[in-house]
Formats: structure tokens, sequence, C-alpha cells
């Protein structure tokens, strides 16, 4: 979810949206910018969807390249955990909660809407919370809650498997796919394949973290990085700030959202996650396993631990034949690279998760692209 | 339909309930009123002229949210429906199915609104029929309507006349019966309470046909919003259709919640908001009248009809306030809160 500084009174959200401003600030991008080759990647499916929406992609300068990387958690969720899902949605008296992007992603076979349509019990729920209510209203069913999401998502997730434990609950738990934004900074960073001049940091997930886990971009990669938030204006300040930078040779870690994030992030926030998880290696769609960029849950909360609680057959992997959003979550390809980008693969007809997602890369070019 | 079985997303007002329609409905049904492709159905009825039908059926949960009831729905989705043909509204029919077990005062407090939004409307409900389904076969109460009125001569309108240069006029505001019921179901508070815009809108229309007598066609942008409505329109009548987003009235709390839930408001349902489609000569004048009725005091002109490029398909455009455009798709599949 959003941050909440979004609804709050006292901030005026048209001058984020003022015309005047935005031509302004692109006026001033393009003249920094002029005709090198840039290329910018944004690391957050808010951004991606904004960029679209806005349609800032075509009016840039022609050099300034905006990329999309591995910021939906749906996109990044490994086939293998798609399918892992799928096959405790069919155990008898399970019930499945989840978030409503999950619905639609295509596992090797199959898909939890596919399996929701044939009869199993799956939920769409806004917050783990709901599923706690769930459990215990339907105390002898399992309620399994399917967890993805970056550092925005995971403490809630905790504090829902510490609400748990404290109401002593014996027919929940979470499947936990929780996935953490550095280390896929890193991979992208150090991939010789792609070649990113800065990145536009996220808005949410640095609410959380605050900017310090990005040092390691300046200190090993010399790449610089802007945390950004979501309106217009706050987009072309953040590239403008990454285009001078990158222009000057002067990579730096900025904050350009300091209405939403603290340098130092929020803490709480943070304790309460490491409450409950702790790092492990993670198998990220298109990006492989990184070490130490996922979550578990820790062993003293195992009877939580869905992946613990069940032992349930996973029908051997098939990757969809064709689908490069491995590529595209890496930055070495638009959507529009991908040959099956808008003919074989469209919203209605997903192949791979980034079509799927609202969040997704290909999803938001296909939904906002010119003719 | 690549589906084998029904899901959600071809209720949704979409792409996946299109096809639906298109490849069973009205493979099976598709007379040339059907076919026409209209909110209502027009027809000759021997010694009477021409009558439009159209129905609706309301499954609708909560039933009661901020701002109605599904009583006010069930009246005022089949009025609306019906009034977009030009017609003058007469005759309504409805239908209950209710779940064993249903509170009667909940019963009771539903039709006593639907009484009150049809002597609104200037309709009678002249039919009806009850049905009542064991506990687990409805949820609560399920109601359909059917609604019936005569067009009068010379009236032609339909989502196939746009023409280019002609302008585009909404009501009002987009976006509040779809939050509403969606912060109701989900518990969810914006600070300000979003209130459904359920209305009965004939009267709208009435005053825009006498100000506007060349007005092409009238929709009213329910499930699927606006854009549904736009891209009906650019494939029914083969051009593009261009909207300013700034022109685009949205109340602040909508925007809101639609940017926290990742919900783009112009695919998010209206149940009392009419599009018009009227030459451009006419505009003003047909703004005028929407703007004096006491449901569109907030109207505006988003936008325009435009040529189509030779070879190129019907398409809806959107215009930022500093110049970049993108296409305007029907949503897909259902409408899904994003995650992060």
């Amino acid at each position: 979810m959003s941050a909440p500084a979004k609804t709050a009174p006292n901030i005026d959200f048209g001058a984020f949206r003022d015309p005047a401003l935005v031509r302004g600030l692109i006026g001033r991008i393009e003249r920094i910018v002029g005709d090198r080759p840039i290329n910018l990647m944004e690391v957050c499916g808010t951004h991606t969807v904004s960029i679209g929406r806005y349609g800032f992609r075509s009016i840039m300068p022609t050099g300034l390249r905006l990329l999309s990387g591995p910021g939906c958690p749906v996109c990044v969720t490994a086939n293998r955990d798609i399918d892992y899902a799928i096959a405790l949605a069919r155990q008898e008296g399970v019930i499945i909660a989840t978030f409503g992007d999950m619905m639609r992603v295509p596992g090797s076979t199959s898909s939890l809407r596919a399996e929701k349509a044939a009869g199993h019990d799956i939920r769409i729920v806004y917050s783990p919370l709901d599923a706690l209510r769930i459990a215990e209203e339907q105390s002898e069913r399992e309620i399994v809650f399917l967890s993805v999401g970056f550092e925005t998502t995971t403490p809630a997730i905790a504090a829902s498997i510490l609400e748990a434990s404290e109401r002593e609950l014996t027919n929940f738990s979470v499947f936990a796919a929780n996935k953490m934004t550095p280390p896929a900074l890193r991979a992208i960073a150090d991939d010789p394949e792609t070649r990113i001049d800065g990145f536009i940091l996220p808005g949410h997930v640095s609410t959380i973290t605050g900017i310090e886990p990005y040092r390691f971009l300046v200190d090993e990669f010399s790449i610089p990085g802007v945390v950004t938030g979501f309106e217009p204006v706050d987009i072309l300040e953040g590239i403008e700030m990454l285009a001078r930078m990158v222009v000057e040779g002067k990579p730096r870690i900025e904050n350009a959202y300091l209405r939403g994030v603290s340098a130092d992030g929020n803490r709480v926030a943070r304790e309460l996650a490491t409450q409950v998880f702790e790092p492990c290696d993670a198998t990220w769609r298109g990006l492989g396993k990184l070490p130490q960029s996922g979550l578990r849950i820790r062993q003293e909360f195992a009877r939580f631990d869905a992946s613990q609680r069940f032992d349930v057959a996973i029908e051997p992997t098939v990757e969809p034949r064709g689908c490069r959003c491995g590529d595209v979550l890496r930055g070495r390809i638009a959507p529009t690279g991908c040959p099956l980008f808008g003919t074989a693969c469209t919203p209605e007809h997903p192949v791979g998760p980034c079509m799927v997602s609202s969040e997704g890369s290909c999803a938001a070019y296909f939904r906002y692209r010119e003719e | 339909m690549a589906s084998e079985t029904v899901l959600l997303g071809h209720g949704s007002g979409g792409q996946m309930m299109k096809r639906l329609i298109d490849e069973l409905f009205l493979e099976h049904f598709g007379s040339p009123e059907l076919l026409a492709g209209n909110d209502a159905g027009v027809a000759a009825l021997p010694g009477t002229g021409r009558i439009a039908l159209s129905t609706d059926s309301f499954v609708v949960t909560p039933q009661f949210f901020p701002g109605g009831n599904i009583g006010r729905l069930a009246v005022c989705g089949t009025v609306n429906d019906v009034a977009t043909s030009g017609a003058h509204v007469r005759y309504l029919s409805c239908g209950f199915i209710l779940e064993e077990g249903y509170p009667m005062d909940d019963l009771r407090r539903i039709v006593k609104t639907m009484a009150d939004t049809a002597a609104e409307a200037g309709v009678r409900i002249i039919t009806g029929d009850t049905k009542v389904v064991e506990r687990g076969g409805a949820d609560g109460v399920y109601i359909n309507t059917a609604g019936v009125g005569e067009v009068p001569a010379g009236v032609e309108l339909s989502g196939a006349r746009c023409r280019p240069g002609d302008a585009v006029l909404l009501s009002g505001a987009l976006g509040d019966h779809g939050i509403a019921i969606m912060s109701q179901r989900e518990g969810l508070a914006f600070g300000t309470e979003i209130v459904s815009d359920a209305a009965p809108l004939n009267s709208l229309i009435a005053a825009v046909m006498e100000a506007a007598p060349h007005v092409r066609c009238f929709r009213d942008p329910t499930r699927g919003g606006l854009a549904s409505t736009l891209n009906e329109f650019a494939a029914a009548s083969k051009v593009a259709i261009e909207v300013e987003e700034d022109a685009i009235p949205v109340h602040d709390a909508v925007r809101g919640a639609c940017e926290m839930l990742g919900y783009d408001v112009l695919q998010v349902a209206n149940e009392g908001k009419m599009v018009a489609i009227v030459p451009e000569d006419e505009a003003q004048a047909a703004l005028d009248a929407m703007r004096a009725n006491r449901y569109g005091a907030e109207a505006a002109i988003i936008g325009h009809v435009a040529e189509l490029p030779s070879g190129r398909g019907p398409v809806v455009r959107v215009r930022t306030g500093w110049g970049s455009t993108r296409v305007l798709d029907m949503l897909v599949g259902e409408q899904l809160p994003r995650i992060c």
C-alpha cells in the first residue's frame, strides 16, 4: 500500500502535478542530458505504473531510457513458489488467502484463479490481518496466507504472525516468499549485460529501509541513486538529479522524497520484521538464486510456517516458452522487446507474470502504450 | 472464450465480459436489436411506434452502502439504460431472489428505497416476481429489473453515430460509486466519506436532448467505467476518441483512494453519471443543460471525437496536462487492489 503521507490533509498535491512545473522540469532534463545516452532504472512497480500513466517515456530526451526493474513482488515470485501455492490450494480443508494480484499469475500448468473457479477456496484479502480473522471464524479449516512483497509488506506479515501467536491460533500459517530490494539491485548493477547509469530508488520501500542500504551502489559500482516519490514532479525531480550526477560523474545516494522517507527509515517496522523473519537465499524469477535476498520465518515461529506445516507434492516446473520476463526484470530488454508482447501475451491472456500484475512492467507498458 | 469455466472477470464490464457477450450470447441471441450494441434494445411494437427495453440484475454486496442501497441501484440502473435510447421511461418490472434467513427489516428498507427512487424518476413498478432459495443459495438478495419506455418519432440514438469533431461530455465526477462500495466492503476509510452517486438520469438526458437536438448517443459508465464506455463508442463508430485528463472531474477523496488501491479511476464504476456525444456546435448548450440538472452540476466537456488515421483500429487516447498521450484500454479481468 502507498505511504500514508499521500492522504495527509496538509499537503497540496495539486502542486506536484502542476503542468507548468512539469514542463519546466522536462526542459531542464533535456538541457542536462542533451544527446547523451543515459539508462535509468526504476525499481518500484508503482514508479513503472506512474511513469506510464504520466506518459513520460514518450517525452524524455531521445538518449534517456527509463528501464523497469524487478519492483513488482508478484513478478519476481519464482514459478516454483506459485506451483507450491497451487498445490496447497488443492489440499482438503485449506483456505488460501492472498493479495489480489497473485490470483492470475500463471504457474507451470495452472493459476490460483483457475483453482478458485475449479472450486478450491481461495480468498482475496487486503491485509494479512484479514486472514487472521478468517482463521478465527473457521477454526475447523487451515488458513494459509500467501505472502509476497518487499520491505514495505514484511512488517505487516510479521505483525500478523505475532498476533496469531498472541491469540494462540493453531490453524493459521504463512507461506513466505518475501524478498529484499538491495540484493536485487546488486545483481543488476553487477550484470555485465545490463548497463544502468542510475537508479530511481523506491519511495515506499525506503520509508522502511531508509537510504543506508543503497550506499553500496556508489561505493562498489559508482552508480548514483535517488529515492523518489510518485507524483509527476517527484519523478521528474528524481530523473533530473540522476541525470545531473551522471553527466557530472559524481555519483551519490540522495533522497528526493523527504516528505515520505527519513534517512534511517522506520526502525520500529524493521525490528518487527526481524523479530519474526531471518534472511535466507531466495530464487527470483529472472534473477535466479540471490544470496541472502529472501526472508524465512524464524524457527521460533515454525508452527506458523506453511512450508514446514504442509508437505505437498509440487508439479515439475515448466517455464513458459518464449517468455522473456527474466530479461525484462533485469533491464536487458524493454517489455516491447519481447516477441510475445502484445500478441501471444496480453493482460487478458498473460504468459508471464510481468503481464499479470497491474504493477508488472509488461502490463504497465501495455496499459499505457502509445499507439 | 479461452476459459472453460466462468470466472469473476467475466462480469467485470471489461474485455472478458465483452468476449463472453460477443462469442456466446450474441452468437445465439443475435437479433438486430441486440446486435445494435446499445444499452437498451429499440424495436417496433405494432400500433404504438417503437419501444425501448432493457434489463439489469443487481447482486452487489454489501446491499447497503454510503449513498444508497441495492434497491436504489436496481431502479436507477435500468431507468438509465432505457433512457440512454432517448425513450421516455414508463414502467419497470422487478424480480427478487431472496436467501432464506434474510432480515425482513432490510428487505423493507430496500423496497421502500425502490419505491422512492421510482417516484423520483417518474416511473411505475407494474409487475414483479419473488423467489426464495435455501440459505447459501444466494448472497442475501438479488434483484432483477426490466424497464420499458417509448421512443419518440425521429429519435435515433446509437453509439455507432459518433463523428469526428463531436464533443464528449461527462455529467460529473468519476468513481464515487465504485470506491464507496469498495471502501464499505473492505472496511477502508479514506478520511472523507465517499458516497455512491447512484441516481436516475432520465431527466438529465431529456434536458440534453432538448438543448442539443442532434446529440448522437448517451451511455452510463457503470462497470468498466469511462474506459469501457468510450472504447465501445470508438469501436461502434470506427473513430478515435481523445480526452483531456485534466478536464475529467474526479473528487479528491476518490483520487486518493484510487492511488492507494492502484485503480485507474477511468475504469471504476459509476451509477449516476452519463456520457453524451454531442455535435460540436451544440456542445455548450448540452453542457449548460447538464449543469442545470441536480445530478449534473459538475458536468464537463472532457474531449472530442477524432478521425481514425487510415489503417488504424478504433482507439481512445488520454492527453496529459504536459502533452504526453497514452492509450486508454478497457479493464482486463476484475479490478484488483495492488499489493505494495
